[in-house]
């Protein structure tokens, strides 16, 4: 039995990397740490799993070697003029470096699940800027954080505990130092925990942030109520966010996917700036996958952009709604998927799942999904994090390395590995 | 493999090779002897200029902000792209380059060795990803110190051995170069929203002031032995009246000085060379910096020359970043790190026509040409605040012709002219001088015994411009001369040629320099037994998990020296 | 049979990001997953009682999905589907010119459907991929 410390965890972009893994056999037999959902991961990564690489044939999905779904890969990917290299997110920077080289090799289109989650943020992050830090800054100096439009208690269930309200630090000694705030449509888990909680009505953010503004200018707000939250109530909140000496807003997808979308964002940020002018303040998306951030950076210096990378003209192009991966989809341009560490089946509106229907699919991903049930070929990969190492970036951009627990399965290879071996195979064929 | 430049008109100040004719032989990577010519690939660089390659000691090329930048500007991105061909990679960038860009565009200017001067710790393995992607150039990065709550902490309490022995775990755990301090004490008040105004303000909370923070880690440098001295990025930046903050800075260690030998480098001094008071009555502070230069042997610096252009400022210094928001209204990014640093980012356009802008450029080519001795000042643009890297060709044809220099001159506001001293210059640099500021000197400066000359046993890294100093008068054809430098003839990198005439034509890896201090081990134990509490107060990452393996570089060069401790 | 305008919201839940680790066709995920979070009030309205099966319909598509009190309330109004197959089934594909559908806030009708059967993960595909 041998227990391994300080294991970071691959589930949320939170990236705990306190986890304490006992192995026994080759096998994880006690986890200690982690939340509800990490330790679900390491427990029962193995569930499940698909042990064989799969091709179809005659619409079924026959057990095939991984040679023959390699070669089926190749075959796949160099016929098509337009493919899209989709995922990402869930697996390592290694794996994510030969994704964006294959997509390059290809000339598709490159595009990590940040389109369908923090995309918003990002192009917001462009139009404005953005001002940020690491965990540890508002575990020492935070007084005031505010949570708006996400529920950490339920999708990163550390994050109170380990980064912001309950965490001593060097000037703040825990949770009666800091004021919480919750911004929420619903009465939420996280909101339950919160001094102050604001219940706003759906797809009125941007409105209540603007109100929020005037009310940090001192400018007159000619209305009763915003968002469903009465004036006096905004202004109360405003001088919470002013009295703070080190103040920060947390956001989730309540923000990026509900009405406005990125231009919800381009007001909370400007938000933020705006109070700089009056007290310190930062600002920080909460970031779904264990490697999103991670998605966004390594595609940010091999390529120039974040996201949604077209390479169809031999050099990188970016232009999201346009490039990025559900409007293709949309508009049925693609001609063939590569989708890696995802299940876009499962997460995709039906109009962009009905185009992948109609085009082949590689799925590389360590279970059988969703997106699986309608591919061409399907390669079974370790998990990273527990079968295999790699580099992620947690939500602050901090990288960390992810360990190798246990060994794979016979004949399963990392993402790494079988993209690699795809390449190779691609440039073979091109001589 | 062997190879053999034949007839250049080589410049190797190192050895005191000042243009003359001769040939070069390489074998095996390295400068040797001679080499059978009928074994070798043999170039006819007659009618060429043979230099060591370019070796640039301050260039923001990769990290957690450089990155910030790029997903920050797409629209720096559209207009200027690379291709892929059979063996590059695509990319883009005006002022901030992909990776793959970044090597390819230094490898045209016959540069061979680039080291980026700042990394917060915490994001160092970061930045190691992106060295690792940045083909061709050998590389380095300096881990930011000035700011770092255990240096301060052990500072204050005039632990300087102490301090030492972490600072030396330091780089080994992240694989760092050399002691980079930006806005010491600054940065961390910047935490708070609140700033540093001199050196003998107190730092919010850790009572120690940034003069004791040089002077702690000048020490520190010394007893360590390190390659390069301590390299600052001065309080106040980007302040009018800020040159005399600039000048006490390197006063305040001047009493550290035991020999010849520099002990500090005072970085991007343009940004740092302001007289007046304010915006309105901004004047160039260069004269007064180069006075104290040329009479003091202890200081080196670089120049941070502004370019008229589009361009991207980034650096540690949050609390100026957020002040050039608040001057431009651009977009901002501000990136604080825990008990380390910060950082930000804002987007810049550099305007002939704006008189704060005319005086800026003029203050960088004012510094390069009154301090006497080019060993103590070098070119950069401290890419890509001043300008991207890609603009060094211009640079080096203003400091060679004063005739480009007027013309520009007569375009920028009068007031700019009046407030400055570059029309009373005459000076014009030589090609000679033009390699010291450009790679004898750097590499001697950042301690690259076999780097930046062209000496026996030298790293064959070598550029051929195709120019003849003999027919080509650099005052009057600076055009001539700027082409020449923009695309080297050949770029040679550990005896291969990898570029040719513009066009990149072999793709190795670079190697990643970092410094790797011998401390006596009872003081190592000592300070471990310290750390391993604080690190647990201070970060929210597990002191295993901040430690960079050795196996993340792809091609690592530890540089080991011995401390005196 | 009572219907109910209301206002759908996808996201998160501790159960579904457990349900996912079990493996996309385990029945933990489809227990967490193919459900409707739902107010106590618009129990009442629409006549149900929690555990019951209800028919969400928006204008992109409906599913049946079991109605279950919420632990959220009170957000009289709103329904909650945590994001998967299920939820997307009925979510609004246009991005609006930035890559993102849009997942949240989307204008919904709720009804009971006592009679009509959850679909699994499999039976669901094929049925979105039938109407195509």
């Amino acid at each position: 039995m041998e227990v391994i410390q300080n294991v970071v965890c691959p589930f949320c972009g939170c990236c705990c990397d306190d986890i304490e893994v006992t192995i026994d056999s080759g096998k994880i037999t006690g986890v200690k740490n982690a939340c509800a959902i990490g330790m679900t991961k390491f427990l029962h990564y193995g569930d499940e799993r698909n042990s064989s690489p799969m091709v179809r044939k005659n619409g079924e999905l026959f057990k095939t070697t991984f040679d023959m779904a390699v070669e089926k890969t190749v075959e796949i990917l160099t016929n098509a003029k337009y493919p899209i290299l989709y995922g990402w997110s869930s697996t390592s920077c290694e794996a994510q470096k030969v994704g964006v080289e294959l997509a390059e090799e290809v000339g598709g289109v490159i595009d990590n699940t940040s389109s369908v989650c923090h995309g918003p943020s990002i192009e917001a992050v462009q139009d404005i800027g953005e001002s940020t830090c690491t965990f540890g800054e508002v575990k020492h100096r935070a007084d005031l954080v505010v949570y708006w439009g996400c529920n950490p208690v339920q999708a990163h269930m550390r994050h109170l505990l380990r980064y912001s309200a309950s965490c001593v630090g060097k000037f703040r000694k825990g949770r009666a130092d800091r004021i919480i705030v919750v911004v929420d449509v619903r009465n939420s888990s996280t909101a339950k925990l919160a001094d102050h909680f604001i219940q706003i009505e759906p797809n009125q953010d941007y409105e209540f942030i603007s109100a929020l503004r005037m009310a940090i200018r001192m400018e007159e707000i000619e209305q009763d109520s915003v968002a469903g939250v009465p004036v006096e109530k905004i202004e109360e909140l405003a001088d919470i966010l002013i009295g703070c000496q080190f103040g920060i807003i947390f956001f989730g997808l309540g923000l990026t996917m509900s009405a406005g979308k990125n231009r919800n964002i381009d007001a909370a940020l400007s938000l933020v700036r705006d109070l700089n002018s009056r007290t310190k303040f930062l600002i920080m998306p909460m970031r779904g996958h264990f490697n999103v951030t991670g998605a966004n950076k390594v595609s940010a210096w091999q390529t120039g952009y974040p996201f949604a990378v077209d390479f169809s003209q031999g050099y990188p192009r970016y232009n999201p709604g346009d490039t990025s991966v559900i409007d293709i989809l949309n508009r049925g341009e693609c001609d063939a998927a590569l989708i890696v560490a995802s299940d876009p089946v499962a997460h995709f509106p039906q109009q962009a799942v009905k185009t992948l229907a109609s085009i082949p699919v590689i799925v590389i991903d360590p279970h059988l999904n969703a997106t699986s049930l309608l591919a061409e070929v399907v390669i079974p990969s370790a998990f990273v994090g527990i079968e295999a190492e790699g580099i992620v970036y947690r939500m602050d951009g901090v990288p960390l390395i992810l360990k190798k627990l246990v060994e794979p399965s016979n004949g399963i290879h990392s993402d790494e590995a079988i993209l690699r071996m795809i390449l190779t195979q691609i440039r073979k064929r091109r001589g | 493999m062997k190879l053999l430049i034949r007839n250049g008109f080589v410049f190797d100040p190192q050895n005191g090779i000042d243009g003359e004719k001769m040939d070069i032989a390489i074998q095996d990577g390295r400068i040797v002897e001679s080499v059978n010519p009928s074994e070798a690939v043999t170039i006819d660089a007659s009618n060429m200029i043979v230099m060591p390659g370019g070796v640039d000691l301050h260039s923001h090329i990769a990290g957690a902000k450089v990155n910030a930048g790029r997903l920050l500007r797409p629209e720096d991105h559209y207009k200027d792209v690379e291709i892929k061909t059979s063996i590059t990679r695509s990319g883009v960038g005006h002022s901030i380059p992909s990776t793959f860009t970044t090597g390819y565009r230094y490898a045209r200017m016959g540069y061979t060795t680039v080291f980026e001067p700042a990394t917060a710790p915490l994001k160092t393995l970061h930045t190691h990803e992106e060295l690792n992607d940045i083909p061709i150039l050998d590389k380095a990065c300096f881990p930011l110190f000035g700011n770092n709550w255990i240096v301060m902490e052990y500072l204050k309490e005039n632990r300087v051995e102490e301090c030492a022995a972490y600072i030396a775990w330091m780089l080994n755990a992240v694989k760092g170069y050399a002691i980079k301090i930006v806005n010491p004490g600054g940065v961390e008040a910047w935490g708070w929203g609140k700033g540093i105004k001199s050196l003998d303000d107190q730092v919010p909370y850790f009572e120690i002031t940034p003069r004791e923070i040089i002077r702690g880690l000048c020490k520190v440098n010394k007893l360590l032995n390190l390659p390069h001295p301590i390299h600052v990025h001065c309080n106040n930046l980007g302040k009018p009246g800020n040159y005399r903050t600039t000048i006490e800075t390197m006063d305040c260690i001047s009493d550290l000085a035991t020999d010849d030998k520099p002990i500090i480098h005072v970085t991007h001094v343009q940004f740092t060379g302001y007289g007046g008071v304010d915006w309105a009555s901004l004047a160039s502070g260069a004269d007064k910096i180069a006075k104290y230069v040329n009479a003091h042997r202890h200081v080196t610096l670089d120049l941070g020359q502004i370019i008229f252009t589009d361009t991207t400022t980034m650096t540690a210094d949050g609390p100026f970043q957020y002040q050039l928001y608040l001057l431009t209204g651009n977009k901002w990014i501000n990136s604080d790190v825990e008990a380390e640093t910060g950082a930000g980012v804002v987007p810049m356009r550099y305007r002939r026509n704006n008189y704060v802008h005319a005086v800026m450029w003029a203050i960088g080519l004012e510094l390069a040409l009154l301090v006497k001795d080019p060993w103590r000042v070098f070119m950069t643009t401290d890419h890509p605040n001043g300008g991207p890297f890609t603009a060094y060709p211009r640079v080096i044809s203003w400091l060679m012709s004063r005739e480009v220099r007027r013309k520009i001159l007569a375009k920028v506001p009068r007031l700019a002219r009046v407030r400055t001293n570059l029309s009373a210059i005459d000076r014009e640099y030589t090609f000679y001088e033009i390699a010291i500021v450009t790679r004898a000197g750097t590499a001697k400066i950042l301690g690259l015994k076999n780097k930046g000359h062209l000496g026996i046993g030298a790293d064959a890294d070598i550029a051929i411009y195709n120019i003849n100093p003999n027919e080509v008068d650099p005052s009057k054809d600076y055009k001539k001369v700027r082409r020449a430098f923009r695309n080297a003839a050949y770029t040679i990198k550990d005896g291969e040629i990898i570029a040719k005439d513009g066009e990149i034509i072999k793709v190795p890896n670079g190697r990643t320099y970092w410094s790797k201090p011998e401390v006596r081990a009872d003081l190592m134990d000592a300070m471990k037994a310290i750390l391993v509490k604080k690190f647990e107060d201070y970060y929210t990452v597990k002191l295993e998990n901040y430690y960079i393996p050795e196996r993340c570089l792809v091609q690592s060069n530890p540089i080991n020296v011995k401390a005196s401790l | 049979m009572p219907k109910l305008k209301v206002v759908l919201i996808t996201g998160r839940s501790i159960g579904q990001g457990q349900g996912k680790e079990y493996g996309k066709f385990s029945e933990k995920y489809k227990e967490n997953v193919a459900v409707c979070e739902i107010d106590s009030s618009d129990l009442t309205k629409i006549g149900i009682t929690s555990g019951q099966h209800v028919k969400v319909t928006t204008y992109h598509g409906s599913v049946v999905v079991k109605g279950v009190k919420s632990t959220q309330e009170p957000h009289p109004g709103i329904i909650f589907i945590p994001c998967g197959p299920w939820a997307n089934a009925v979510i609004c594909p246009k991005t609006h010119g930035t890559g993102m559908p849009s997942l949240k806030g989307i204008p919904a009708e709720i009804e009971p459907a006592p009679e009509e059967k959850v679909l699994g993960l499999r039976e669901l595909v094929t049925q979105t991929l039938r109407e195509g």
